[in-house]
């Protein structure tokens, strides 16, 4: 029954004037409460200065007065030839070469949030076309995408780009190819089973009454929709390019040195942590915090997103 | 039953084609030639083409993929370029390391992130469940390497300078010949491998704890009167757990990859270190040899963790 003897409200003789009552999308909203989030924004705060560190890396190096590949034999490095701790010129210490550790970090930012961001891109591509195709078209199209995800998951990942890394030499480029070539199935398995939901809507259906394609209906109609789940699983991605580049620059089939990354220089700091503390600790610091930043931020985007998650478990 | 199992085991034999055939045109077909990888650089083009005829390179491409999955399907992996040789020997011979650290931080890792997930989940907010998220934090965040460092330098380098002599630098000691020291070298690398894995198994222990505590059978149990450890661990552990298993088998692929990176930090002869030795020094047969033993290793592996979640869950077998 709907009741009668409600007086209706004309909007424009409402007390409440219609610019504060102003909708807000559900992206709105989950930014709001992000902002509300400590965790998140701290996280933030913890990724902006990794993108401020890598950026100025330059100029570190120029106001340290050390060139990020210079190595001071007499300054740097022991009677003995070892590395010095960190002291007045060499905040953070020295590696095996003698090379400012500061301004190594601050190039490596670079390579890590590069390699996090190009990869990522590239991944929440390949793995939305993949899982658009096999959700939308489904049959044998999803038949086979479907196990080419199962299959690609399944397979010993690093043996099978370290094996890529031997044919093709190591390398920047390489080093995305194969972290896109392994990080795109969870996203194409997400994007998958949320157009499964999707296509089978009444807005889908309007779309294809007005005379939609499917090319049109998967980019105009069903891919907003998805802006979530990929913005979610995007943020997780990036940690994982960060660790992947680093551990094979780590096993020296990444990043070709003397280019200064993460990983590389905690593959030399194994050779020396008994004398060379910093060599570990300020490296692995840095990969951490950069990990652990982003791994908050998801989790934190993703509670944004869906406040019913979060609701539903007792406080 | 039947028709899964074949079913199964008929899809885990596709995969291997595949990967096969990936592999075979990756080394063979594209522009890379491996008798001019054994020849050197120097050779002349009479002793490469000589190479190429012993190998069987000049046949046709269908008829050399017939050869080389022909002598997969059979064993024969070839023969090291670096020391000559068979590949199939030098991975089993490297085979009980990798196999003792694998089984070793498996046990490790489910003995520590399975009670984990179970004591969050019983209380969700509490103290215990925010020590058990962060916990699963730290352990998801933290690579392999940057642990296994951080282990070597504390719990060897550190505990060694005060006289505390409990963990080895690195090496293997093979159980045979003395399985205290076997054990003692295989703590510190399983240690590793178990922090970054235990992590996954906490987390999903503990979301599956959560949705089964919210089942029916769960308050019937509890209504009933049974202790609260019978309705944890009898009723509630049962159902939560056969998930863990398709994490097991699918983490049998990440776990390849974080031994890895450990036998390279703990100096262990295992295959992982083979593979990474090997690439560098581009001996190929070694290289196609592991991945190809990896990968059976690991689908094989799949086949059975789907043939047992059939077994324990009925419901599988349908679909």
């Amino acid at each position: 029954m709907i009741p009668t003897d409600v007086p209706l409200i004309d909007p424009a003789r409402s007390p409440i004037p219609a610019a504060t009552i102003a909708a807000r999308t559900p992206t709105q909203l989950a930014v709001g409460r992000l902002r509300r989030d400590r965790v998140a924004i701290a996280s933030l705060v913890v990724i902006a200065l990794m993108v401020i560190l890598a950026l100025v890396a330059p100029l570190i190096a120029s106001w340290a007065g050390h060139p990020v590949h210079r190595q001071y034999r007499d300054t740097g490095l022991t009677e003995f030839g070892l590395p010095v701790g960190p002291r007045a010129e060499f905040w953070l210490g020295t590696d095996q070469l003698g090379r400012d550790l500061l301004v190594r970090l601050a190039y490596g930012a670079r390579i890590s949030l590069l390699v996090g961001a190009v990869s990522t891109v590239a991944a929440v591509g390949v793995g939305t076309t993949i899982g658009l195709a096999a959700g939308f078209f489904g049959g044998w199209t999803d038949r086979i995408l479907s196990w080419l995800i199962d299959t690609t998951l399944s397979l010993p990942f690093l043996l099978f780009a370290i094996s890529l890394v031997s044919l093709v030499g190591p390398g920047l480029g390489i080093t995305v190819v194969v972290i896109v070539l392994f990080s795109w199935c969870p996203i194409a398995r997400v994007v998958r089973g949320q157009v499964l939901t999707l296509r089978d809507r009444e807005f889908v259906e309007a779309a294809r009454s007005l005379g939609a394609g499917p090319m049109r209906i998967m980019v105009v109609d069903i891919l907003p929709n998805l802006v979530a789940p990929l913005v979610v699983y995007g943020t997780l991605l990036v940690p994982q390019a960060v660790v992947f580049e680093a551990t094979l620059s780590f096993l020296g089939l990444g990043v070709i040195p003397p280019t200064a990354t993460w990983g590389a220089m905690l593959a030399d700091g194994a050779q020396l942590y008994r004398v060379a503390w910093w060599m570990v600790v300020f490296p692995a610091a840095a990969v951490l915090a950069l990990t652990l930043a982003f791994n908050l931020l998801g989790d934190a985007v993703r509670d944004a997103f869906d406040p019913r998650r979060v609701e539903a478990q007792p406080k | 039953m039947a028709r899964f199992v074949l079913g199964r085991v008929l899809s885990g034999l596709l995969t291997l084609f595949v990967i096969s055939l990936v592999m075979f045109i990756l080394f063979y077909v594209a522009p890379n030639d491996p008798a001019r990888t054994i020849a050197g650089p120097q050779a002349t083009f009479a002793v490469v083409e000589q190479i190429q005829e012993r190998l069987g390179l000049d046949q046709p491409l269908p008829e050399r993929f017939g050869r080389f999955l022909g002598d997969v399907v059979r064993g024969d992996l070839g023969y090291s370029y670096y020391n000559q040789r068979p590949v199939l020997d030098t991975i089993l011979g490297r085979l009980p390391v990798t196999a003792s650290i694998a089984a070793g931080s498996a046990v490790l890792w489910l003995a520590v992130g399975i009670p984990v997930g179970i004591t969050s989940a019983r209380r969700p907010g509490s103290l215990r469940d925010r020590l058990g998220t962060v916990f699963v934090l730290v352990g998801l965040s933290f690579p392999t390497f940057v642990v296994g460092l951080l282990l070597l330098y504390v719990l060897f380098f550190r505990l060694t300078l005060i006289g505390v002599e409990i963990f080895p630098a690195g090496g293997y000691i093979p159980l045979t010949e003395n399985p205290l020291e076997w054990a003692r070298h295989l703590l510190l690398p399983c240690i590793t491998i178990a922090f970054v894995t235990a992590a996954t198994y906490a987390r999903l222990t503990r979301a599956q704890m959560l949705e089964v505590f919210g089942e029916d059978y769960i308050r019937t149990a509890r209504a009933k009167g049974l202790s609260e450890r019978r309705v944890v661990y009898k009723h509630g552990l049962r159902s939560a757990i056969t998930p863990l298993f398709t994490q097991f088998g699918l983490d049998l692929a990440l776990l390849l990859g974080g031994l890895v990176v450990t036998e390279q930090i703990f100096g262990l002869p295992g295959i992982g270190r083979l593979a990474v030795e090997s690439v560098i020094r581009g001996d190929q047969p070694i290289i196609i040899g592991t991945v190809l033993f990896a990968s059976a290793f690991v689908v094989t592996a799949n086949v059975l963790v789907d043939l047992g979640y059939a077994l324990l869950d009925a419901r599988v077998r349908i679909t």
